[in-house]
């Protein structure tokens, strides 16, 4: 299991390489010139040309390209926001846990209905709550997050006066920002929940342990849910990936100081060096929620679990055979 | 003739199945009135609109629904039924193109990883792995602000940032392929790589392409709305939902009509897509039903 963990990490290390090329080659096209930005359109042509001097502007694509690789794995540093003139990672971290403890009660929440959802339809097969929360899946999916925050605003703001508007000081204002995050997801998780109990249902072991007089709560929740969890974890793994980059407008319709809110003020400033750093850095993070996944999925089958075992005691029975 | 004759009336009779399995399924017939419905739309906006969308009314600003504005009036008095209207065409057309491009560049390299494998197969696919690894809307996002607003760079946006789904499927489907029979037959014959692939490989893995295509669309049409939504698609006047919902969600207080219509018409467009989709990927596999 080690030796998967290990082999999983040595692969990321080109993909995230990968990553930043792909970004830095995205921020070296964009247009406009980062001393100007820096010092803006009154600054001398001397001033403008000695700032380029300083941060390397002038040098080579791939030059500037090491020196950012360098950058970023020495010194941490993503380059200076045109707007705030404070390092981008600053910014980005001083962002990031809010968007953080978004995303994971998001997550909560959906897994939640999600779970819930899913077992009820699938124990209760055909039945209206089955296509009840069949059509509502359907259309959880197909709603833009943005525009149901904005909805919910109308109902429980505007109208009801329920719950705030905006802000994230009290726990009731994270209601609606991890309810809009959360439906889409939710929807994933409850089909999938449902598809694999269904499939799980239906098995001998099912009846087996139904003939040996378990009641119905424990074969479902006992037998029948631990071997259907399996393909919910990756979607709920994905989908907690998925949630940072949904952050970008959920935050933003919010006015939640996250790093979404961040990026999206950052687009609006034209401050591309804090757009692409916290690309970049939702990415790496995006990347080891995936990792988790599938460490967190080969932990959790058995099946994955004996191949790696497997593996090893095969090389030796082969060995001791040779 | 004879032949000829033969192998259309094959493929007639395989589509005539596929249409039937298709009619079958409620929710694709659902899915499938949802999308010629918007299409109608999309082509006929001129004739069917009763406004134009960019006219201004400045004496009818916030009219709520009523019977000459059926969804109200926006912050500019521009009909907003008119706006919706014409927005299913910029939309459409969007998701359609930039599903397109990235069909093309995604079954193009798919199919030159999985046919050729080895050192193009690793070096395609570690490039895919590279932009799979960025979460999807962001990699539009950050591709969008490089190369700035308009309907173009949007569609290149999105469409660069779906390839490598294409790409993984062709793949997959091309590595099965290629130890088949009729591409040992047709390599026999004297046909070239490129013939191969695209005469006998790409025609048999179809299938999964186009309910890809079906289900991309709709995710295109959410992208484009999402970047139009943070200011980085297409800007006003131009007609599109995600830009009228941009616009209009500051007046949401006093015009409730103004964000929601727009919202609506996704959300709908979504949901046909997503159900025509998946009835057409269980006609196309009915096994993959049962």
């Amino acid at each position: 299991m080690l030796r998967y963990v290990g082999k999983r990490l040595l692969m990321m290390i080109p993909v995230l390489l990968g990553v930043s090329f792909v970004v830095f080659t995205m921020l070296y096209f964009t247009p406009g010139d980062p001393a100007v930005q820096i010092l803006g359109d009154g600054a001398s042509t001397e001033a403008i040309e000695a700032l380029r001097e300083e941060m390397g502007l002038n040098n080579p694509f791939w030059i500037r390209f090491l020196t950012y690789v360098k950058d970023l794995v020495i010194d941490h540093d993503m380059g200076i926001s045109y707007s705030t003139n404070r390092p981008v990672l600053d910014e980005i971290l001083s962002r990031f846990p809010t968007t953080i403890e978004l995303a994971a009660l998001s997550v909560l929440i959906a897994t939640c209905i999600g779970i819930f959802c899913g077992i009820v339809a699938s124990v209760r097969q055909y039945s209206i709550f089955d296509h009840l929360a069949t059509v509502a899946s359907m259309i959880g999916v197909s709603m833009p997050n943005f525009w149901q925050g904005l909805m919910m605003i109308l109902l429980f703001s505007v109208y009801l006066g329920w719950l705030p508007a905006s802000g994230f000081d009290r726990a009731i204002c994270w209601i609606m920002p991890s309810l809009t995050i959360g439906t889409s997801t939710a929807a994933s998780i409850m089909r999938m929940t449902r598809s694999s109990m269904l499939e799980v249902i239906r098995q001998d072991y099912i009846r087996t342990a139904r003939a040996k007089g378990q009641s119905e709560l424990v074969v479902i929740m006992h037998h029948a849910l631990k071997n259907a969890i399996i393909p919910v974890l990756t979607t709920i793994g994905i989908s907690f990936g998925r949630m940072l980059g949904g952050a970008v407008l959920t935050e933003s319709i919010f006015a939640i100081p996250g790093l979404g809110s961040l990026i999206v003020n950052a687009i609006k400033a034209r401050d591309y060096p804090v757009v692409q750093g916290g690309v970049l850095f939702i990415a790496f993070v995006f990347g080891f929620v995936n990792l988790a996944v599938d460490i967190l999925y080969a932990y959790c089958d058995p099946r994955i679990k004996s191949q790696y075992a497997g593996g090893r005691k095969k090389k030796w029975k082969g060995g001791e055979q040779a | 003739m004879n032949r000829e004759g033969q192998d259309n009336d094959r493929k007639s009779g395989q589509f005539m199945e596929l249409l039937s399995r298709l009619l079958m399924n409620k929710a694709a017939v659902i899915g499938l009135i949802i999308l010629l419905v918007l299409i109608f739309c999309a082509v006929f906006a001129d004739v069917i609109t009763p406004y134009d969308y960019a006219a201004q009314d400045l004496k009818n600003r916030f009219v709520s629904p009523c019977y000459a504005h059926p969804f109200g009036t926006d912050n500019l008095g521009r009909d907003i039924l008119s706006r919706v209207i014409y927005g299913a065409r910029i939309s459409l057309s969007v998701g359609v193109l930039s599903v397109c491009l990235s069909a093309v560049v995604g079954i193009i390299l798919g199919a030159i990883a999985g046919f050729y494998g080895g050192a193009p197969d690793n070096l395609i696919m570690r490039v895919m792995d590279i932009f799979l690894a960025i979460p999807n809307l962001l990699l539009a996002i950050s591709i969008a602000a490089t190369l700035g607003n308009g309907i173009p760079n949007l569609i290149m946006a999105i469409g660069i940032g779906a390839a490598p789904t294409y790409a993984r499927i062709v793949r997959a489907s091309v590595l099965s392929l290629k130890e088949q029979e009729f591409v040992e037959a047709a390599r026999a014959v004297g046909a070239s790589d490129a013939q191969i692939i695209a005469s006998h490989i790409i025609p048999n893995c179809l299938a999964p392409i186009i309910v890809q295509m079906t289900l991309g669309v709709a995710s295109a049409i959410l992208s484009t709305a999402s970047l139009s939504f943070i200011g980085l698609g297409i800007a006003p006047p131009t007609s599109e939902w995600g830009s009228m919902l941009s616009a209009g969600r500051q007046y949401i207080r006093d015009a409730w009509y103004i964000v929601t219509f727009p919202g609506l018409a996704i959300m709908v467009t979504i949901f046909g897509l997503n159900l025509f989709g998946d009835g057409l990927r269980d006609a196309l596999d009915p096994k993959l039903k049962n």
